[in-house]
């Protein structure tokens, strides 16, 4: 990852951290000053969803053309992905706690994005119920695909087809609350940016980490010959 | 003259009622003007900035030991 990119995600941090806190917000009733809470809460499954796409991406180029830069690529975004979505899913049940009255209250979102953290961890046991690394690396690329096509609809579809508390849902696709106020919008979207580059900054260090790991044990395997 | 001030006076009178009805909702301003919000927006930008000092520190680590182990296996020729 280049390092601008890794000092505009650092600024844009900077700048989501100070507004977020002191900037106005709407003034709503059981919401109050939990509103800010949209600045961090959205923006980590925002951070996910990217995430998985770029694991997604890597897997189908990995079917394509099998290499193992591939295949580190396609693992360690999805790995970073789903730290994502675990903190978005604690945030989510902290704030659900106090704006709706429980940490769980089977939300269809909330229900459907465990159900598409769940099949993404199952990801990582076939992986590590595997031996052989390319029957590994090929078999964790199809269903890397299988996973992405399963949570685009149980997090974007069916809360939409039901009603949710989260905003935007109930046949609305909108994301209606933000559209009340611009100046949230100029603080969401930059922290959307910023949490999207450090996830992948975060990943860029797991793979190359990775590379490591293995030109080791490539090296203590030609010195065991 | 009269009705400029009628005029004036039910526009204060719009102004103040939505702002009543705005400030309805219980916020921390309370909380601001005392100026401890400050001390949270503090708090959190310590993490941030530990974080991010970190993210570095790992960044050049990893570099280290990619530059050792170009050095150890570039002379059996790998």
């Amino acid at each position: 990852m280049k390092t601008w990119l890794k000092v505009v995600a650092v600024i844009l941090l900077f700048y989501v951290h100070l507004a977020g806190m002191l900037g106005d917000v709407p003034r709503l009733h059981i919401l109050n000053e939990t509103i800010r809470a949209l600045y961090f809460h959205v923006p980590m499954w925002f951070g996910m969803c990217a995430l998985f796409l770029v694991s997604v991406y890597h897997s189908v180029i990995y079917l394509r053309n099998p290499t193992v830069d591939t295949d580190r690529k396609a693992v360690e975004y999805a790995n970073v992905g789903l730290v994502f979505g675990i903190l978005g899913m604690l945030t989510g049940m902290l704030w659900a706690n106090y704006a709706w009255g429980s940490p769980w209250h089977g939300d269809p979102k909330q229900n459907g994005a465990a159900i598409a953290l769940l099949v993404y961890m199952a990801y990582f046991v076939l992986r590590g119920s595997l031996e052989n690394q390319e029957q590994k690396a090929r078999l964790s690329a199809v269903y890397n695909i299988f996973a992405f096509a399963a949570m685009i609809p149980l997090i974007f579809i069916i809360p939409r087809m039901t009603s949710s508390m989260h905003p935007g849902s109930g046949g609305n696709p909108g994301f209606n609350m933000y559209d009340l106020d611009n100046r949230m919008r100029l603080i969401f979207y930059p922290a959307v940016i910023a949490w999207i580059l450090v996830g992948v900054w975060i990943a860029s260090q797991r793979i190359r980490y990775r590379k490591i790991q293995d030109q080791l044990s490539d090296l203590e395997y030609e010195k065991s010959i | 003259m009269k009705r400029v001030s009628k005029l004036v006076c039910l526009f204060l009178t719009l102004i103040v009622s939505q702002t009543a009805i705005a400030q309805d909702a219980e916020m921390a301003d309370g909380m601001r003007a005392s100026g401890k919000i400050y001390v949270v927006v503090g708090i959190i930008l310590i993490v941030l900035i530990g974080l991010v000092v970190y993210l570095f520190m790992t960044d050049k680590k990893l570099s280290k030991l990619e530059e050792q182990l170009n050095r150890t296996s570039k002379p059996k020729g790998v």
